[in-house]
């Protein structure tokens, strides 16, 4: 008997932000473990509970699986959300790889040097409007479906909006270029389980402050 | 009709050496199109052909995929080395994950600054045996199996292998604590296919010296 997936992160975006995403978009209930201090920490690498003394770590169907990137494949796989085939799974997961890097790019801002900090935001912006946004408006639309993959909902989506709506919070006019990612967004924003997530009292994490930061280092460094 | 997959990077190993062992182990021919200079780069992505501007690239069954990840699991999935379900899949993921982070460590470990690399050996040696060699030495010993996952050969164990030949570049006797991962090291070494892989000729890249390190800095501009 398998209960509701556990995840064990701090209570913060980080890498488990799009595990969360993909969990509510298919409709999953699930708990939360958060590490407050760097104890908690140690108590769940002394308890052996994390393969490679990393979180995240997700509790589900009897595993403890760590590693976001094999986490987001075994739920996508496990609720239909990865393609019907070995293409449609490697164009959702060449989408998805790419979106997980600007999500690191998006991720390590605020734990820039002061003096960096300008730049890497240019950078932010130069690579989410030149180099990935405009790979998902073509695809939108050369096909012109729905969806990213398949004409069918998948990890890729829900991946996208994630990512959409973090780059908003950096400037919230990037997606002034691109009228179909508008529209994707409302669209995919719109989905019930997803609708239900981007509303207030979801487990959705907000964006992290710099005055967060400090708390977060102890714990991980 | 499919031709050999066709892979586009540098003479170097970076991130398209473990597309190269899994090919090879899965007994894959392929051709190679090296990016000599900074144009060569360029015309790629005049050419429209990077998906996002970057390479590995590797044309597979009329696809142009880009991205590691994506195209290891493409080809692990293809050649059923990925496991018989959703479980054992997840834990290959996991093993390669953790095989990746540390490789990913010695990769960079050429580019860092001169005063910093003694450090970060250092922090690939004690990664090595304290965080990630232990693991795959105790999922060995626990179900005595040849291979790591499903008692059969997959995706894990080429990169672990791949893992373990790097980490001995930088530590010879970095299995000295080890026994099952050199008996592992031993025993996948010579399954046919890998044997073929390890012997001069192959396609196998060697490791990055000085002088490519300051080729690869003018191709990608870092």
């Amino acid at each position: 008997m398998s209960g509701k997936p556990k995840l064990h992160y701090t209570n913060s975006q980080g890498r488990m932000e799009s595990i969360r995403w993909l969990l509510a978009a298919a409709g999953v209930e699930f708990e939360e473990c958060f590490l407050e201090t760097k104890d908690d920490m140690t108590k769940l690498r002394e308890d052996g509970s994390l393969l490679f003394q990393q979180v995240p770590m997700v509790e589900i169907d009897g595993m403890k699986m760590v590693q976001t990137r094999a986490i987001l494949s075994y739920i996508a796989a496990k609720y239909n959300l990865y393609g019907k085939d070995l293409k449609e799974r490697a164009l959702i997961d060449m989408y998805v790889e790419a979106l997980l890097d600007l999500n690191e790019l998006l991720m390590t801002h605020l734990i820039q040097p002061a003096d960096k900090k300008e730049q890497h935001f240019a950078t932010i912006v130069d690579k989410a409007t030149n180099r990935y946004f405009p790979v998902f408006e073509k695809a939108l639309k050369d096909h012109g479906q729905d969806f990213l993959v398949g004409n069918k909902f998948s990890k890729a989506d829900v991946q996208l909006l994630e990512i959409l709506l973090m780059a908003e919070e950096y400037k919230s006019d990037i997606l002034a270029q691109f009228p179909l990612l508008q529209s994707f967004k409302a669209r995919i924003s719109n989905i019930p389980t997803i609708k239900k997530f981007l509303q207030p009292g979801s487990p959705r994490k907000p964006p992290l402050q710099e005055k967060d930061v400090p708390k977060l280092m102890k714990i991980f460094y | 009709m499919a031709g050999k997959p066709k892979l586009h990077y540098t003479k170097g190993r970076g991130k398209m050496e473990s597309i190269r062992w899994l090919l090879a182990a899965a007994g894959v021919e392929f051709e190679e199109e090296f990016i000599e200079t900074k144009e060569d780069l360029e015309k790629l992505r005049n050419d429209g052909v990077l998906l996002f501007q970057q390479v590995p690239m590797v044309e597979i069954d009329g696809m142009k995929m880009v991205q590691t990840r994506a195209i290891l699991s493409y080809i692990a999935a293809k050649y059923n080395l990925y496991g018989k379900d959703l479980k054992e899949r997840a834990w290959i993921d996991m093993y390669v994950e953790g095989t990746t982070d540390l490789m990913g460590m010695i990769m960079y470990l050429p580019f860092q600054p001169a005063d910093t690399k003694e450090k970060n050996l250092a922090l690939i040696i004690e990664r090595a045996t304290t965080r990630y060699f232990p693991v795959y030495e105790k999922a060995l010993k626990e179900h005595g199996h040849d291979y790591l996952v499903g008692n059969k050969l997959s995706w894990a164990d080429i990169h672990l292998l791949e893992a373990i030949l790097m980490t001995e570049e930088c530590k010879p006797d970095i299995l000295s604590a080890f026994p099952l991962l050199q008996a592992f090291k031993g025993r996948i070494s010579n399954i046919p296919t890998i044997k073929k892989f390890l012997q001069p000729g192959s396609q196998r890249k060697p490791p990055t010296n000085e002088q490519f390190v300051a080729v690869v800095r003018k191709i990608f501009n870092i």
